[in-house]
């Protein structure tokens, strides 16, 4: 007789759905892959506006890979190194590999720090270099804390398999969603008030999906927050070499240094960790490297032998060892990387803009833009905002996420990325909006109108006042009793 | 209880007649007072019987607390003459101390008395509660300093050698590191845990070697790698294939397939489509072609170590138990338990078996893990054997399944070495090829397999798990995220394995060296009066130096293994690193070896047999 395996013979976590994959940040690649765009074969299917990669420099890479055959260990070239590479199992990581990605993160930060290739630690792209920090740092039912709105796979990538709570600080548009030090004061100070032991606070910066970097001053009272109050910092900073203009991006690398020279000494570096990865700076997702660099040794060591759970293949090691080893052509990628996200970013902006929408304008680095749809719903209410969302991916063809899944606080911004793809689909996916917007100039007009009625300056009463015009039964986390608490 | 149902069935044939008045607080019906008796009683023999049996045991009771006051319990009101039967059950007048149960009882029955009289609830908790903790508290201050030795590390420090001292040390250190730091190093218990140096000889060993590695030229006084399983005899096939298969560059030449957009960009998690059919086809052919794979039931990951590990986080939740046969390999502790907090349920086998699995040592254990409280959730074995290298016959695997079929477990065969074979008496039989033909239910059983071993590609990081239960394999394919393989690696392993001729000519010449190696290595071992375990597959053997050793124990081995490594500069894996209850066997991986460097291995070894048979 066979019996039936039930599911109840699994795990929590294979029958669960901490995979998070039922986030609406993921239905709209379920929709993009069932219908791709492509401009011959298909060219009314879905554009992919949801998926942050960076293909603009990809010609520089594919010129430098023609250039030096033996990089690749499969070619006849490089060959003679087949050997060494194939058996390389070592979890500290290749060498030449190490240093040359440790001299790479010095780079993207205008060489104002260095790195400590000892330091380098591997992890299965930055996915799995969250993870893994996390595991080091918090055991099952400890928390860290995140700004909003943050990456939707943080939820699944520091929670899933670690057990470990994150605990949102509400940034909103009144201050351009920037992280206020009160916000994190008072949202440290209610996750002690519920129990919740806080292990740390983990900032990406540049922000995704913001686009926005943390200025020298606010993250020096950051990591004067977290230190005073022996919490861990991680900085996620695997958009550091996307920062595309002024002002200039300051690393947490820097801060540590510039403590350790003014010879103060005033941060406990035991608590600093930065999580790194070459899928957005480099654009290279899919050769899985993600990098734990902690100034802490015992999470240095610790998360060396987690690193056997996500190791980067050795024959991607000495590729990427040997193209980042080469000054010359990490500068003129760099160059070019910066200089083409601008002009995408231009190019796009000014696009939207000229329909009257409008982005998040601090935004200075990323993939993307945080675009303001709020006019758009019909009320401010998330509801609201996935009918809007719907209506973008199904009628307007085009996968972009909506804040919710980022855990905005406001309704009514989109994460839209604009650097994965060429100029001519970019033009495709302007043009759609374009129309779609001149189908909904009634619902656009007012909003114009109340824009210039409120001074040039979008004020927080003015807006909310918008809202409260706009939906009179507002969704409690409108009202303005609950952001006065805050 | 007993009595209390003793009392129950005395009452319902006849029930005594009542007074009008106290039919108010107890009314006769039988099965009100059920439940106010049960609801008033059992919490507290059940919230006693632990601390009464520490009482028992630890614990002489003093005479006060040992004879109990009956009349409290008759003068309680509410019960009045009826609890003359309960009460006076459980202690018939017995002159003699009685056994622990008896003196648990006596304790318990007053106590009754306080829950059901004036006292109540809260002061009937209170009392027990109070009377366990100053027991505790009692038993703690008069406990006898035990020695610190029985504490936590099994090897235990030795002075004449150097390495076994470092283990202990090491240890110690990583306390240190915990507690007394003068900056309060705030990480997970998980991660301090992982950080500790590993004291386990097999980590011990390798990073002896990785310090002073052998080499014949630069370095012949190095120490000699036999403790890690790879394989290097085949590389020659490898390179060769990858000049004839001019690939222009990594991009392929002028396939649009192959362009860099293929390779940098975001692709499938758990592995390429292309790559699963060419893996599918590779494993049929190495596990005989009796068995086809299905692409669709495979998930590709960094290696074999994260498949395992995505696998267990699969089946088994925090604190449940996979059953395994010793000896096993010892990165499973690791691999396992790091991270998922699934224990390893050790299921010995013997020498006097060749070291083979048996169903009756499984029952065993896991009855055993059972009555511990364990869930056990699953089998883990690996076929061939690792670290004996023997392979489960085919009737053991009907066995297996049937045993995991009957007590609902799954089963999780690791064939990574399938391809490794050199024996001819024993043929290996995948449990795939088991279940296809029979009434099993195929969803409980999953394969691990990678090309670490057989197509020694160990930094490729290329693993499988192949699964026959859907949910699983969409909780695995999720799970990949993690650790998924780097694209070009994949992109150049799908035109190596899509080369059948190549693939073929690549599994034969590949077992004819092993066998080679294994005939020159054992034979050597054999001179020397060594002798090794049966086996057909892998890329090691498993060798009995239980004559060399002095004492009989795990120390004795491990002393033996510290002189390998120190005075014959040779790294093996001591068998008490595989867990494994019979000292003295060792595991020599043999295939990382040049031939002509085989010589120098006996003589090293030799030298240490010589040195432990003169008594030194």
């Amino acid at each position: 007789m066979v019996f039936k395996l039930n599911n109840q013979l699994l795990s929590r976590m294979a029958i669960g759905d901490g995979h998070g994959e039922n986030s609406s940040y993921f239905d709209g690649w379920k929709a993009y892959d069932s219908d791709p765009y492509h401009h011959q074969n298909n060219p009314d299917g879905v554009i992919q506006m949801g998926l942050a990669e960076n293909q603009l420099c990809f010609d520089k890479v594919e010129e430098w890979l023609k250039k030096n055959p033996a990089a690749s260990i499969c070619t006849p070239e490089g060959v003679a190194g087949f050997k060494d590479v194939a058996i390389f199992q070592d979890y500290h990581g290749l060498p030449q590999f190490r240093n040359a990605v440790a001299k790479f993160m010095g780079k993207v930060r205008g060489d104002r720090v260095s790195f400590d290739p000892d330091r380098i630690v591997m992890a299965g792209g930055a996915t799995g270099a969250h993870e893994t920090v996390a595991f080091c740092l918090a055991d099952p039912g400890e928390a860290l804390l995140v700004p909003t709105p943050y990456y939707p796979g943080f939820d699944r990538d520091l929670r899933w398999r670690t057990g470990v709570q994150l605990v949102p600080i509400e940034c909103d548009s009144a201050n351009n969603f920037k992280l206020r030090m009160e916000d994190l004061e008072a949202a440290y100070e209610m996750a002690k008030l519920n129990n919740i032991r806080v292990k740390g606070l983990l900032l990406t910066n540049p922000s995704n999906p913001l686009g926005t970097i943390l200025d020298g001053d606010t993250l020096r009272n950051i990591a004067a927050f977290t230190n005073e109050n022996n919490i861990h910092l991680i900085c996620d900073e695997i958009y550091s070499a996307t920062v595309f203009g002024k002002p200039d991006y300051v690393s947490i690398a820097e801060i540590v240094d510039e403590d350790r020279k003014s010879g103060r000494n005033g941060l406990n570096l035991d608590l600093i960790h930065i999580v790194y990865s070459l899928s957005k700076d480099m654009g290279f997702p899919g050769l899985r490297v993600g990098i734990v660099y902690s100034y802490n040794d015992v999470v240095v060591s610790c998360a060396r032998k987690m690193s056997s759970f996500g190791l980067v293949s050795a024959q991607t090691q000495h590729m990427i060892g040997s193209m980042l080893s080469d000054a010359e052509f990490v500068e003129e990628f760099l160059g070019a990387n910066r200089a083409r996200l601008a002009e995408r970013h231009g190019a796009f902006t000014g696009g939207l803009g000229r329909v009257g929408i409008r982005c998040l304008r601090s935004s200075n680095a990323g993939l993307f833009v945080w675009m303001d749809l709020r006019r758009l719903l019909k009320e401010q209410s998330v509801e609201a905002e996935t009918a809007l969302w719907r209506v973008i991916i199904n009628e307007v063809k085009l996968n972009v996420s909506p804040g919710s899944s980022f855990h905005c606080s406001e309704p009514g911004w989109f994460r839209v990325c604009f650097a994965n793809m060429d100029d001519e689909t970019m033009e495709v996916a302007l043009g759609r909006i374009r129309a779609f917007v001149a189908k909904h100039k009634e619902a656009m007009k007012p909003a114009r109108k109340l824009c210039a009625q409120s001074s040039l300056k979008l004020s927080f009463s003015g807006r909310i006042y918008d809202e409260f015009i706009m939906s009179p039964r507002s969704p409690i986390p409108q009202s303005p009793l609950v952001r006065a608490r805050t | 209880t007993g009595s209390l149902q003793n009392f129950l069935n005395h009452q319902k044939p006849n029930p005594r007649p009542q007074p009008q008045s106290r039919n108010l607080f107890f009314p006769s019906h039988p099965l009100y007072f059920q439940r106010t008796a049960t609801l008033s009683l059992t919490p507290f023999p059940l919230l006693f019987s632990s601390s009464t049996l520490t009482l028992s045991t630890y614990f002489p009771l003093t005479p006060s607390l040992r004879s109990p006051s009956p009349q409290r319990v008759s003068r309680d009101p509410r019960r009045g003459p009826m609890t003359e039967s309960p009460s006076s059950e459980p202690e018939p007048p017995s002159p003699k101390p009685r056994a622990a149960a008896g003196n648990g009882m006596r304790l318990v029955v007053p106590l009754q008395g306080v829950v059901q009289g004036r006292g109540g609830l809260i002061l009937g908790s209170l009392i027990p509660c109070a009377l366990f903790y100053f027991l505790q508290l009692y038993l703690k201050r008069h406990r006898s300093p035990k020695p610190p030795a029985s504490s936590s590390n099994p090897p235990s420090p030795s002075s004449s050698s150097p390495n076994l001292g470092d283990l202990a040390r090491t240890s110690s250190r990583s306390n240190l590191l915990g507690r007394g730091s003068i900056v309060p190093v705030r990480l997970s218990s998980r991660g301090m845990a992982i950080a500790k140096p590993n004291d386990s000889p097999y980590y011990v060993g390798l990073d002896k070697v990785a310090g002073d590695p052998f080499h014949r030229v630069d370095n012949p006084e190095g120490i000699i790698q036999l403790g890690l399983s790879e394989n290097t005899l085949c590389f020659d096939l490898i390179e060769r294939w990858m000049k004839e298969n001019l690939m222009d560059s990594l991009m392929g030449g002028d396939g649009a397939e192959l362009s860099i957009n293929g390779m940098a960009t975001y692709q499938p998690f758990d592995g390429l489509m292309e790559l699963k059919v060419a893996m599918a086809d590779f494993m049929s052919r190495v596990m005989g072609k009796g068995v086809s794979f299905d692409p669709s039931q495979m998930v590709l990951m960094a290696g074999a170590t994260p498949a395992i590990e995505i696998l267990t986080f699969c089946l088994a939740d925090h604190g449940n138990a996979f059953l395994i046969p010793t000896p096993y390999y010892p990165g499973f502790d690791r691999d396992i338990k790091f991270r998922t907090g699934v224990e390893l349920i050790p299921v010995h086998c013997r020498s006097t078996d060749n070291f083979m699995l048996t169903v009756t040592a499984l029952d065993q254990a896991y009855n055993q893990a059972r009555k511990r409280g364990l869930k056990v959730r699953g089998i883990l074995f690996s076929n061939p054997s690792n670290p004996v290298g023997n392979i489960l016959s085919r009737e053991t695997l009907y066995e297996l399944l049937d045993f995991a079929q009957e007590k609902n477990i799954h089963i999780i065969s690791d064939e990574i070495f399938a391809g490794s074979l050199y024996g001819t008496a024993e043929e290996f039989v995948s449990v795939a090829e088991i279940i296809e033909g029979e009434e099993f239910d195929k969803s409980r059983v999953h394969i691990i397999y990678g090309l670490s071993k057989d197509l020694s590609l160990p930094g490729f990081r290329v693993g499988v798990v192949y699964s026959y239960n859907e949910n699983v394999l969409a909780a695995a394919k999720r799970l990949t995220r993690f650790s998924s393989i780097s694209a070009p690696t994949q992109r150049l392993l799908i035109s190596m394995l899509s080369d059948a001729k190549f693939i073929e000519e690549y599994i034969e010449t590949n077992r004819k060296r092993i066998r080679r190696m294994y005939d020159l290595f054992v034979g050597g071992l054999d001179q020397l009066g060594i002798r090794c375990a049966k086996s057909s597959g892998g890329l090691y053997c498993w060798a009995d130096m239980s004559i060399l050793i002095a004492l009989y124990s795990e120390k004795g081995e491990l002393e033996l293994w510290d002189k390998l490594l120190n005075v014959g500069k040779v790294n093996v894996t001591p068998g008490s690193a595989c867990h494994c209850i019979e000292p003295g066997w060792f595991r020599c991986c043999f295939t990382a070896l040049a031939e002509e460097d085989v010589p120098l291995v006996m003589e090293r070894i030799g030298k240490v047999a010589e040195m432990c048979k003169s008594g030194h």
